[in-house]
């Protein structure tokens, strides 16, 4: 089925429904307000019409005679008694009156004026990139006209055209009637229209202000029937049949010779109609309501927002062969895998055309049924529907698998079960890049939910917490091709954002790597065995004593040959004086080539968004090698953390008795330092900081006091939390948590704030009632000495959950404010694209960048941003001639 | 409307129209032009027809010998004029040094980017410098070792060029937008200047890609020229002449209510802090236009200023304007701050831009000194200037939340807003209500607007963007969809 054209819509040309052209593609004049008769069978000239298309199966359009899914919908027409105004183009009536004249019907400009103005227009012209230049033009060039009072052209004196919001026109306070407008509109050569903004090719002034309204097609507007029989109308229905009745009393009314006055009300009240069926939300109108209360939703609202036609049902659609469910995590699957439950798996299907080839194969496959097992009752695909050449399909069941096989034809299309190895789309909400959507190959597996591996969650963001998450999958060869060679998440390692890695280890796979390198380890062969039970590779030879494997001789089977590398890993403290290999706390890391020689494997060495291995070896080796190396890599330090065996709790942060009181004793000493400064200011003798009120200035200096109390507390607390101690572990190695976490789990949270100022609202001149009006003290202001394992005093948890709270607020409005931001960048950029000749180009062709980024460089394939690391190749250059004997000229 | 009776009027008394407009968008009435002088009126038409007009609307003042007068004026003035102009053009001051954009490279560059283009690429000069230079810090001169150098480099350039049809705007728009989900908020205290305030993360940013006018915390830094970046005596005078002083800054005002005045007391000290002389007051107090007339010096530092009429309203409204009223200082600049900086001597911070008056002023390093407001860069510098502070704003922005975006990216996003020469915003009121395409105006803000808008001029879509593509259902022209080769095999 899947045939590609090479056929494309190469343009699409806007232009103005002429009267005429609406009564010429019109099946039917509707003339009745009233929609179906008793029987439930719609009435002719009503506005079911079945001319104008049908919606219920079984009856046939008397147009096409097409059925429900054949017939598209045709057009009617209703003949508007009185001429109204088109509610969009209000603004442009005014313009129309005010610049032409109301008499002979030309532009306001003399003679020598208007060639002035073409020429001109002709002129700049090309420069033009958007109408919206060309609107600024003229919008400049009639501005005078407004005051000319007597037409350059037959000497009529103009009046003065007002508009009453919005849609009554008026001339010198003289209302103007729709005909009137109509009229004068009429006048207004062909030869002036550019001039004002309009295309005579595509349309003329006086078609603005309607004569006849185009019924759309019932297709657009289907009513629903209700379980209780009863009928609803769409809204657009509702506002047509508004609009027939007001229409059929005016004709009445007039035809009969009715007051004037009458006839007027009826014709606002037709005006006010088809203005609200145009746009519900026009400014200075009440909308109209459904009988419930609520607005109806007319033609703009259809098309406008988020909601609207544009948005949400042509930029995006709706698909089939997707599914969702809950995710969760799988630390045996490999990257490149996703975990696809049977249930899900029975339902999406991948199309399979029939060839002389794989008849014989798909035989097979058909006959086993929708549902079939093997003998240990695992999960083998079936077959959904078979496509015949006609497209129409047949549903295969336990019972005509048989005969569907038997009767399988070349170019019939099977519908098969995804399998293992099928390639599918993954993706998370928000796809915020384009790392939300990568290919992944399925593995069919029980339960219900879809298994990642836990190295690919940063580049969704996933956690399984409840987070869910959509499948796709492929369905044409040419969108297969793509996906594989495109969206792998292994071609994704490298995030184009910084050019380092977004795949990596993350949380126990560091904290298992940092077990299984740090310092020198050695573990025993039973050890071995059990961490390299999960792992596809065989272990390498024990390289101490025989019969033992350090870490880091075992950490060097992930490594490929040939690697050589040096860096400064996560626990690394910034001595004024690196050692290098001789570092007495192992953090820096040494490999030659491909072995592990010294420093700890951790955050910087393997996980996501800093893992320079991963990012050495996804650039230099290719992403098939860097998959294969995450695989290992992780499982490696699972299998690691799991012979060590981790855990931590609230007794990592137990600090001495000692630690405490010393930690007592530098609060208290700050809380000392602020009542003198309060002290000092209260006095006046706080000296002031240049450029700061004096309260600013105490608000800077205690928070300067306060925020060097916490800080200090913390180096108290942490000075008892050594590397033996689960939680810093994990700190410290960049698996999960910080120092300032933990000293604030051990020490003392600190100053609690809003707006980045100590708390100050609440009551008249104090926060909470426990503090006496006016204090100016640490307490008073949301300083929280305890600790969250000390627990908080009841107003200390209060200051504290005014932080938190504002931090919630914080993130709930920026989540919303950037996601608006993005979408304009987007929607800025979109059409960028690089040309064959390195330069930058949009939609129209017109040059952006002359050379991409000034390099041409692909930030993804560059090393953290820079484009070519020239010392590398030096340095590899000159050891290659050192080695073979030329050496420095 | 008023205007439109005198134009009315005017042209009854005969006055040609375009005339009768000029004048009436003047605010000139009818009453006034009889009573009007010749030279008034010629202010704004020819005074041959302001005569005439004048004539018609019977000002019995003017007479022909008034026209002479006006007419030789007039052509005093344009003679002035024309001097100066040509005065101005030859006034280049030599002492200018022009920066060149692009330093001649060495002899050492050139032989690379000559064998690389002998290998067919034109490698970036960015390479070339980086590459000269560290073979010339390794004391390579070998040609040889120098050629296989290049030759691995261009092996690796050629790998790491962009693939044509990359939709490169896209990636640079996720790249900026993902990060920014984890920018803060807040207004943050700007660090090393801990007395003022600039907004920072997420709402700084998108101030930036909104083109505003002007920022919510405009900020400058100013270097001062080599004489006098170590003198912090000159440096704290250059940042007092900046500041804007008014006069609440150096004295006590109070409203006498019984005798209708206000009293001015010049506070010496604080007038000392400001280096602000009495003879200072007096002369802005001298060009102010209220208070030009109304005040007297009473004692050797008390000022007063008596009220024109007696009412308490006009009291408080001249009290306000003896507050505000500015002594010195250069407009827009609230504060200035002294910083030392870490190589460049002392520096001036200040609250609030103007740089194209601090770039004129005395001492001023103007090579260095910056502002945040990009609008006012493009405005006195132009528009590579602009766009090269975008880059330096977004850049700094999101690097001071600590996440790292590729340059690429924002140059990207920097060259698309400055694309045509000038600062357009990211969004509906810039390069997206600019768009050629109607489809993708409807489908990103005022949908209908654009529908409409696109049926009157008959506009045209011609589908080469990506959104309309979507819209219509073919594939987009970006990447695999920008390939327009059909393999047909062989039968």
């Amino acid at each position: 089925m899947m045939q590609t054209t090479s056929k494309r819509i190469k343009e699409i040309q806007f232009a103005f429904l002429s009267p005429d052209e609406i009564r010429k593609m019109s099946a039917a004049k509707i003339i009745t307000p009233d929609t179906y008769d008793e029987d439930g069978y719609p009435i002719d000239g009503g506005l079911m019409d079945t001319r104008l298309g049908v919606i219920e199966p079984g009856l046939r359009c008397k147009t096409c005679g097409g059925r429900v899914d054949t017939c598209p919908g045709h057009f009617g027409h209703i003949d508007l008694a009185m001429p109204v105004i088109h509610v969009g183009y209000v603004k442009l009536i005014k313009r129309l009156l005010t610049a032409t004249c109301k008499n002979c019907g030309r532009i306001l400009l003399t003679d020598e004026e208007i060639e002035a103005m073409k020429a001109e227009m002709e002129e700049k012209k090309s420069m033009w990139t958007t109408p919206l230049d060309e609107e600024i033009f003229i919008k400049e060039k009639l501005k005078d006209t407004v005051m000319r009072m007597v037409c350059p052209h037959c000497g009529a004196e103009q009046g003065r055209i007002t508009l009453d919001k919005p849609t009554t026109f008026r001339e010198d306070g003289y209302k103007l009637t729709p005909k009137d407008i109509r009229e004068r509109l009429e006048k207004i050569p062909d030869d002036d229209l550019p001039l004002l903004g309009l295309n005579p090719k595509v349309m003329r002034p006086e078609w603005l202000i309607l004569t006849v309204l185009p019924v759309p097609p019932v297709t657009v507007r289907p009513s629903i029937t209700l379980e209780t029989g009863e009928r609803s109308e769409d809204d657009l229905t509702h506002k047509l049949v508004d609009i027939i009745r007001i229409n059929q009393r005016l004709r009445e009314n007039r035809d009969s010779g009715a007051p004037q006055l009458i006839i007027e009300d009826l014709w606002d009240l037709l005006q006010y109609h088809v203005t609200t069926y145009f746009d519900n939300q026009t400014s200075g109108i009440p909308p109209a309501r459904h009988r419930s209360g609520r607005p109806l939703k007319t033609l703009v609202q259809r098309l406008k927002g988020k909601e609207g036609r544009f948005r949400s049902n042509l930029s995006g659609k709706r698909v089939n062969f997707s599914s969702r469910t809950v995710i969760s995590p799988d630390p045996l699957l490999s990257i490149n895998e996703v975990g696809v439950p049977e249930a899900c798996a029975r339902e999406l299907t991948v199309p399979i055309r029939v060839t002389p080839n794989n008849i014989d194969t798909l035989r097979e496959i058909v006959k086993r049924g929708p549902t079939p097992k093997d003998e240990d009752g695992k999960y083998v695909p079936g077959v959904n529907y078979v496509i015949m050449h006609d497209g129409r399909r047949i549903r295969v069941t336990e019972k005509n698998a048989e005969i569907v096989a038997e009767n399988l034809q070349v170019g019939y299309i099977v519908e098969r079960q995804v399998m293992d190895g099928d390639i599918a789309l993954f993706n998370r909400q928000p796809s915020l890049h384009r790392m939300s959507m990568m290919a992944h190959r399925v593995r069919v597996m029980p339960y219900r939910t879809f298994r990642l591996n836990l190295a690919v969650c940063p580049p969704y963001n996933a956690d399984f917490d409840g987070d869910e998450m959509n499948l796709h999958i492929v369905q044409s060869e040419e969108a297969r091709v793509e996906a594989k060679i495109l969206m792998e998440v292994q071609n994704h390692i490298l995030s184009p954002r910084f050019g380092g890695p977004v795949i990596g280890a993350i949380h126990d796979h560091i904290t298992g790597l940092f077990f299984l390198t740090y310092g020198d380890k050695r573990f025993t062969k039973d050890e071995v065995v059990y961490i390299f039970s999960k792992i596809d590779k065989p272990i390498p030879p024990p390289d101490i004593e025989n019969k033992y494997w350090s870490g880091k001789w075992l950490f060097s089977a992930a490594l490929p040959e040939g690697l050589n590398m040096e860096f400064k890993s996560s626990i690394c403290e910034n001595c004024d004086e690196c050692l290098k290999e001789k570092c007495p706390i192992d953090a820096y890391v040494i490999i030659r080539d491909g072995k592990l020689v010294a420093g700890t494997i951790d955050a910087r060495a393997v996980g996501a968004f800093k893992g320079k291995i991963v990012d050495k070896i996804a650039r230099d080796y290719g992403p098939e090698v860097a998959a294969e190396f995450l695989d290992f890599v992780t499982r490696l330090g699972i299998g690691a953390i799991m012979v060590r065996g981790f855990t931590t709790g609230i007794d990592d942060e137990d600090i001495p008795e000692e630690a405490k009181r010393r930690i007592e004793e530098v609060i208290r000493e700050a809380y000392k330092k602020v009542d003198e400064l309060v002290a000092a200011y209260r006095e006046g003798t706080l000296d002031q900081l240049p450029g700061r009120s004096l309260e600013e200035t105490l608000e800077v200096e205690v928070m300067k006091v306060l925020g060097m109390a916490r800080d200090e507390a913390g180096r108290i607390a942490s000075k008892y939390l050594g590397l033996e101690n689960s939680a810093v572990i994990m700190a410290k190695s960049g698996a999960r948590g910080s120092m300032l976490n933990l000293s604030q789990m051990a020490g003392s949270i600190g100053q609690q704030s809003v707006r980045g100022e100590r708390i100050k609202r609440g009551y008249f001149k104090r926060t909470l009632p426990h503090f006496r009006r006016g204090d100016l003290g640490a307490q008073a202001k949301g300083f929280v000495k305890s600790s969250y394992k000390s627990g908080l005093s009841p107003t200390e948890y209060f200051f504290h959950s005014m932080g938190g709270r504002e931090g919630l607020v914080d993130t709930a409005v920026r989540t919303s404010r950037s996601g608006y931001m993005q979408r304009r960048l987007i929607n800025a950029l979109e059409d960028l694209r690089v040309k064959h000749d390195g330069s930058v180009r949009n939609a129209e062709d017109i040059v952006i960048q002359l050379k991409y980024g000034e390099d041409g460089v692909d930030p993804s394939r560059s090393v953290g941003g820079k484009n070519i690391d020239v010392v590398d190749i030096v340095e590899e250059v000159l050891r290659r001639k050192e080695v073979a004997g030329v050496g420095k000229a | 409307m008023a205007k439109h009776d005198t134009i009315k009027a005017l042209m009854r008394r005969g006055v040609e129209e375009r005339i009768a407009i000029i004048l009436a968008n003047a605010g000139i009435k009818l009453e006034d032009l009889k009573k009007a002088a010749l030279e008034d009126v010629a202010r704004y038409i020819p005074p041959e027809k302001a005569f005439e007009v004048l004539k018609k609307v019977g000002n019995k003042k003017v007479t022909e010998k008034d026209l002479e007068e006006v007419k030789r004026k007039l052509q005093e003035r344009r003679k002035r004029i024309r001097k100066r102009r040509i005065i101005e053009k030859i006034e280049i001051d030599e002492s200018i040094e022009i920066p060149k954009k692009i330093e001649e490279p060495s002899d050492e560059e050139k032989r690379i980017m000559e064998i690389g283009r002998k290998m067919g690429v034109e490698l970036p000069m960015s390479v070339v410098s980086d590459t000269a230079k560290i073979l010339k810090d390794r004391k390579v001169r070998s040609k040889k070792v120098m050629e296989e150098v290049v030759k691995r480099i261009v092996e690796k350039y050629r790998e790491r060029v962009v693939d044509a049809h990359e939709a490169v705007g896209i990636v640079a728009a996720q790249s900026v937008g993902e990060p920014s989900t984890q920018m803060t908020m807040r207004t943050f205290h700007y660090a090393g200047v801990a007395e003022m305030n600039v907004t920072l993360g997420l709402p700084r940013f998108i101030e930036i890609v909104d083109a505003r006018r002007t920022p919510s915390t405009p900020m400058m830094e100013i270097h001062l020229s080599d004489d006098i970046k170590h003198d912090r005596e000159k440096a704290r005078e250059l940042a007092l002449k900046i500041e804007t002083t008014i006069l609440h800054d150096i004295a006590d005002i109070e409203v006498s209510i019984e005798n209708m005045e206000i009293v001015i007391r010049l506070d010496e000290e604080k007038m000392a802090r400001k280096m602000v002389s009495v003879e200072d007051v007096e002369e802005s107090l001298k060009k102010n236009r209220i208070l030009h007339a109304r005040y007297e010096i009473r004692d050797k530092n008390v000022i007063v200023v008596k009220v024109d009429e007696p009412r308490y309203k006009r009291l408080y409204q001249f009290y306000e304007v003896v507050k505000n009223l500015k002594i010195k200082g250069i407009l827009g600049i609230k504060r200035a701050i002294i910083r030392v900086s870490r190589d460049d001597g002392y520096v001036i911070y200040t609250e609030g831009s103007n740089l194209a008056a601090i770039l004129d002023m005395e001492g001023v390093n103007p090579r260095k000194t910056k502002t945040n407001n990009i609008l006012e860069i493009y405005e006195v510098l132009g528009i590579e200037a602009a766009r090269n502070s975008i880059i330096e704003e977004a850049i700094s922005t999101l690097s001071e939340q600590g996440l790292t975006v590729d340059i690429r990216h924002i140059m990207l996003i920097a060259d698309m807003m400055t694309n045509d020469g000038m600062v357009r915003a990211i969004g509906r009121h810039g390069i997206s209500g600019r768009k050629k395409s109607v489809l993708s105006r409807a489908a990103f803000e005022i949908t209908a607007h654009h529908l409409l808008e696109a049926g009157i001029r008959g506009e045209v879509d011609p589908l080469q963007g990506v959104a309309e593509n979507i819209i219509v259902g073919q594939p987009i022209t970006l990447g695999t969809g920008a390939v327009k080769l059909i393999y047909r095999p062989k039968r």
